[in-house]
């Protein structure tokens, strides 16, 4: 009888456990339409990206801001905060859309953008942008966000690619830190001084796995003033002498030169830990590039500079921003832009409250986000703010500020850039690992695979 | 008449008395099988039902799904990396056979053999299966660095040249097989120790009165005495090969050259780099139908065995 009873208990327990992971769509409402409407209740968001445990002065900048902002705007309120890192997963994405759980305000990183905005994930804003004050002064990394006519997000941290290198190795290898390289010639033969320091020491690091090594490549073609797709997104466009050109570099400097080293770095990470080894010369890298060294990598920040990417005509644009879940309200989507205004956007406040950040000994100075064109109000805000809190060395910075100055952007190629990239890391790996590398067969047989890729999107 | 009919009536009165009966006797029985049918349902049978209806569907889990035919699956044949991941796939399966099914069958054997230490050793041969695969494939990872690995020192102290294993397109997929097979060997020794331990000794000892040595002991009685339980792990082990994952998104992420990309990687591709969850379903629906093939032998097998 004790058995029949225990096993009718497991039973309900089960049965309930199951309906109640059924049942359960979140705790939250602040996802879902209709949450914030009706009478004087406040407008119910949520957000994420709050800056994790282990970024303690971060963290607790952006606690305050949640907590003045509620107070400074009564009828809304934040009611789900979440600290995921990284904060746009792309295995979580579609689950947490889907079962509800998604953020009314969600992270993005440019690669991810057009994507979203294709198939219909983020939210139409265009109705609202006009009541973002700074909006006005956006520089191109807001057409990034747009789609025939239409807004679909904000972007909060924008830059344009470079040469990061390490000074010390420099240095050690009998080179000047200060006269970083001009062109790829001069990258080549730093490279194989720096390798000629020993075992262990690598001249120039390379992505070559994972869609990252596709991520590089197009930078570096972009720096040469070639493109990945043509203007209508239709068909490949990189097997050309740019194209040729990236590769066969890389492809001297590996074989020929030996600088590159025998290690393949098959994602973002893992050139970063080589960076932070203190034994890498040079990588292609936007000046977050330097931050992340220091804050998430344990690299010793001021062996670190960045200059100008080497005869660049383009400069690849990396950034991120934020968007608004699709199935919120119209008043949620409100209360989310304005959210993003005063945490990313307006200048003094927020994440751009330089004053605060220099005393809570967050690193000030740093060139980005690069987010207003420099004649404008809020560009000008930002820079005079940002020079006047500088707490970092700038001289680290400067070469590239110098040398990307009036050279313009461009953006990832499309909304199937993950795809494009895939089929680029095989030209970008067989360079790395294969000296009989057919540079030329590399470029035509990737190329035939992206327009395959392109025509079935079609 | 009445006759018929008493034993009828008697029947219709008795069956629900044994009905209730049997359901009474066996109502533990059921209430545990319960519980692991609601599992199943809920954690096995409604994902793959789902992944067969996302297959055919376009979804953005913001409007209605869109019933599309085959076009996740036109997507997905035109994909230059489909074929690859099959052929890389099936190849990963043939030598992580010949090596982790070969290998832990001999460990086991030696093992059996051992007059000493058997229990240590047991131990030895076991623990990389008690380490965490993300663990033991990073170790892998610095095992196999060009410049100061573990494998290219050990073949420099033997004035051999060191082999460039991940970063080759030749040596890449094997490199994986040696991590998958070292990963995994610990539980196949241990069933095939366990299969010959049951081996009744009285059979060696007859071979070894007809003058049979070491190699006709096992060619004669070891393998025809494990010949059912070779066969089901042979088939056990084709379904988890094929599923191959974990290796190639740590150690190469399916590079070089898409040397190393295998069906599920290719999925996991599709579903979350891609934003294409519909294409990585119609995938893994294509690899369901192939293991479903080697899962029917299997059964069959199974089947065959307890008759």
């Amino acid at each position: 009888m004790k058995s029949h009873k225990l096993s009718l208990l497991l039973v309900t327990g089960l049965t309930l456990t199951a309906a109640a992971a059924c049942g359960s769509d979140d705790g939250d409402d602040g996802g879902r339409p209709g949450a914030a409407s009706g009478g004087t209740a406040p407008v119910s968001i949520s957000v994420n990206c709050e800056p994790p445990k282990t970024n303690k002065a971060q963290r607790a900048t952006f606690e305050e801001d949640l907590a003045a902002f509620q107070k400074e705007n009564p009828d809304i309120k934040i009611s789900k905060v979440t600290d995921a890192f990284p904060c746009y997963d792309p295995r979580t994405f579609e689950p947490k859309l889907a079962s509800g759980d998604l953020e009314t305000v969600f992270f993005v990183n440019f690669p991810n953008v057009g994507r979203l905005i294709e198939s219909g994930q983020a939210a139409d804003i265009t109705p609202y942008v006009d009541e973002i004050k700074t909006f006005p002064d956006y520089n191109s990394s807001i057409d990034l966000f747009k789609k025939d006519g239409k807004i679909y997000g904000l972007p909060t941290d924008g830059y344009g690619m470079g040469l990061v290198y390490n000074k010390e190795v420099f240095t050690k290898a009998g080179l000047d830190p200060n006269t970083p390289p001009k062109t790829w010639a001069e990258v080549r033969a730093a490279a194989k001084k720096i390798a000629e320091l020993g075992p262990g020491y690598v001249g120039y690091g390379e992505y070559s796995g994972n869609n990252v090594g596709g991520w590089h490549f197009t930078a570096s073609i972009y720096g040469r003033g070639g493109s990945v797709i043509t203007p209508d997104g239709k068909k490949a466009a990189f097997n050309t002498p740019e194209g040729k050109a990236v590769l066969e570099n890389l492809h001297q400097m590996r074989w020929v030169d030996n600088s590159m080293g025998s290690q393949l770095y098959i994602d973002w990470p893992a050139l970063m830990k080589a960076m932070a080894g203190g034994k890498m010369g040079m990588m292609l890298g936007a000046p977050d590039v330097l931050i992340a060294l220091r804050n998430d990598f344990g690299g010793k920040f001021e062996n670190y500079a960045i200059t100008a990417q080497p005869e660049a005509k383009a400069l690849f644009n990396g950034g991120a921003g934020y968007m608004i879940n699709p199935k919120a309200t119209p008043e949620q989507i409100k209360a989310g832009l304005k959210w993003i205004e005063y945490e990313f956007l307006t200048p003094g406040k927020g994440q751009l409250d330089y004053v605060r950040a220099k005393g809570a000994n967050l690193t000030v100075g740093q060139p980005y986000p690069d987010l207003y064109r420099p004649d404008t109000p809020s560009g000008q805000a930002v820079d005079e703010l940002r020079k006047a809190n500088a707490n970092i060395d700038a001289a680290q910075f400067a070469g590239w500020v110098e040398g990307s100055r009036g050279i313009p952007p461009k953006a990832e190629p499309g909304p199937y850039a993950q795809e494009i990239y895939k089929v680029l890391d095989t030209p970008m790996s067989a360079v790395l690992t294969r000296k009989d590398a057919d540079i030329d067969q590399l470029l035509s047989d990737a190329e035939a695979k992206v327009n395959s890729l392109l025509a079935s999107k079609s | 008449m009445t006759t018929a009919s008493v034993p009828a009536a008697s029947g219709r009165r008795g069956q629900p008395t044994r009905l209730r009966r049997a359901v009474k006797r066996n109502l533990t029985a059921y209430g545990f099988l319960c519980g692991a049918l609601i599992c199943f349902a809920l954690f096995s049978w409604y994902p793959m039902v789902r992944e067969v209806i996302l297959s055919f569907q376009k979804t953005n889990f913001v409007d209605p799904p869109e019933w599309v035919g085959l076009e996740n699956f036109r997507t997905i044949l035109q994909d230059p990396a489909f074929w690859p991941a099959w052929i890389n796939t099936a190849l990963f399966t043939l030598l992580a056979l010949v090596c982790g099914f070969g290998i832990p069958f001999i460990t086991a054997i030696v093992l059996n053999e051992l007059r000493h230490a058997r229990a240590y050793l047991r131990f030895v041969v076991y623990l990389p299966v008690i380490l965490p695969p993300a663990v033991a494939v990073l170790l892998f990872q610095w095992f196999y660095n060009p410049d100061y690995g573990l494998f290219n020192q050990i073949l420099g102290f033997f004035h051999l040249s060191g082999l460039q294993w991940l970063n080759s397109t030749s040596t890449a997929l094997i490199s994986l097989v040696i991590v998958s097979t070292w990963m995994n060997m610990g539980t196949g020794t241990l069933i095939y120790l366990a299969a010959l331990q049951t081996i009744p000794s009285e059979l060696y000892e007859a071979a070894e009165l007809d003058g049979a040595g070491l190699f006709k002991r096992i060619r004669h009685v070891t393998i025809p005495q494990t010949r059912l339980i070779l066969l089901v792990m042979l088939l056990l082990q084709i379904v988890a090969t094929m599923q191959v994952f974990i290796e190639p998104y740590l150690l190469t992420g399916g590079g070089p050259e898409n040397a190393t990309v295998s069906v599920v990687y290719l999925m996991y591709q599709y579903a979350f780099s891609f934003g294409n969850l519909n294409g990585g379903n119609a995938l893994g629906l294509m690899l369901m139908i192939v293991l479903m093939v080697f899962s029917a032998i299997y059964l069959r097998v199974s089947r065959d065995n307890t008759v």
